[in-house]
């Protein structure tokens, strides 16, 4: 068990060898865990399903430097989504923000989870409401028996 | 009666949105740049690097800014048809060479033809980030007061340049002698 655990550990440590960014790290690791999340963040315009962080495209590539050197410049976290959503609009973004043609896509979760709920609800009281009825059926035939 | 209806009824829905769902083309991101002054740039030419090319060249013109990449096969697919439309236009086509090699650029000009009056070279794609470019061949429409109006991404074709530009272009031009 001591075993596997230790070799889980040293997988986990392994994983950073495969990671698409081949960039220096940062020095601060305030700085890298925020380049981290940034990075998360973005979309790549490329391969549209993964962030930039993971994405081995150019221009995931130039996306992450940028991002690297607006972070060293002491750029806020806001004034880089920024910078990215005015060249490449709200898509780059994986958290898009809640406005008039995105609340569908924020609020469908939550519709859904409604909708089938109140689904199972109606369903469970009909087959509570017949599982009486036919405990009464049964009362019936015994009763005529 | 109604309730064996609610399953069509779903299914109706499905297919409504798979109509227009599956119509869209993911792949074309909406460029927010349409309506915004064009990102200025000023880089060297493609063949001569003491030279420079920049937007500020075209004040007060219309333009179009094509960008390629030797790499890009789309660009390929796209050029005697560029060759066509830039020779006939009366709108100069700027190309924006984007995370290229200048040799390979040099060579792909010589060997194709060269559709365009001037050509930027961008070896670390800033600019192309600067004007929200992701895939190569992207074409945008410059009106005369630097503002860019259209943008297409995949190769161009004549139909294209018919459907899409022309119109743009002499609306601009009305607008704007």
């Amino acid at each position: 068990m001591k075993r596997l655990l230790a070799l889980l550990t040293l997988l986990l440590l392994v994983a950073r060898a495969f990671g698409v960014d081949t960039g220096e790290e940062f020095a601060d690791p305030a700085l890298q865990a925020r380049y981290e999340r940034l990075t998360h963040d973005l979309r790549c315009l490329v391969c549209q399903n993964e962030s930039i962080a993971d994405s081995n495209a150019g221009l995931a590539a130039d996306l992450r430097r940028e991002v690297r050197e607006m972070l060293s410049a002491g750029k806020s976290d806001q004034e880089i989504l920024a910078f990215m959503t005015d060249r490449y609009g709200d898509f780059v973004l994986f958290r898009p923000p809640f406005v008039a043609r995105t609340w569908l896509l924020w609020l469908a979760p939550a519709l859904l989870l409604a909708a089938g709920a109140w689904i199972a609800v109606r369903i469970i009281r009909q087959k509570a409401q017949l599982a009486r009825t036919d405990t009464d059926d049964s009362d019936l035939d015994s009763g005529s028996a | 009666m109604w309730r064996y209806l609610l399953p069509l009824a779903g299914l109706a829905i499905l297919v409504v949105f798979f109509f227009f769902g599956l119509q869209r083309e993911p792949g074309t991101i909406p460029s927010p740049l349409i309506g915004k002054p064009a990102p200025s740039f000023s880089l060297p030419s493609v063949d001569n690097p003491a030279q420079s090319v920049s937007n500020a060249d075209y004040r007060g013109r219309m333009y179009v800014l094509n960008v390629w990449g030797t790499w890009c096969i789309g660009c390929r697919e796209e050029h005697a048809a560029l060759l066509a439309i830039a020779h006939t236009s009366a709108v100069p086509f700027v190309g924006l060479n984007w995370k290229d090699e200048r040799p390979l650029a040099i060579q792909w000009l010589k060997e194709l033809g060269n559709p365009y009056t001037a050509c930027a070279f961008d070896a670390d794609g800033r600019v192309g980030i600067d004007w929200g470019v992701y895939g190569a061949p992207e074409t945008f429409l410059v009106d005369a007061n630097g503002v860019v109006i259209h943008k297409h991404i995949a190769p161009l074709t004549e139909e294209i340049w018919q459907r899409d530009f022309l119109p743009r272009i002499r609306a601009a031009s009305k607008a704007a002698p």
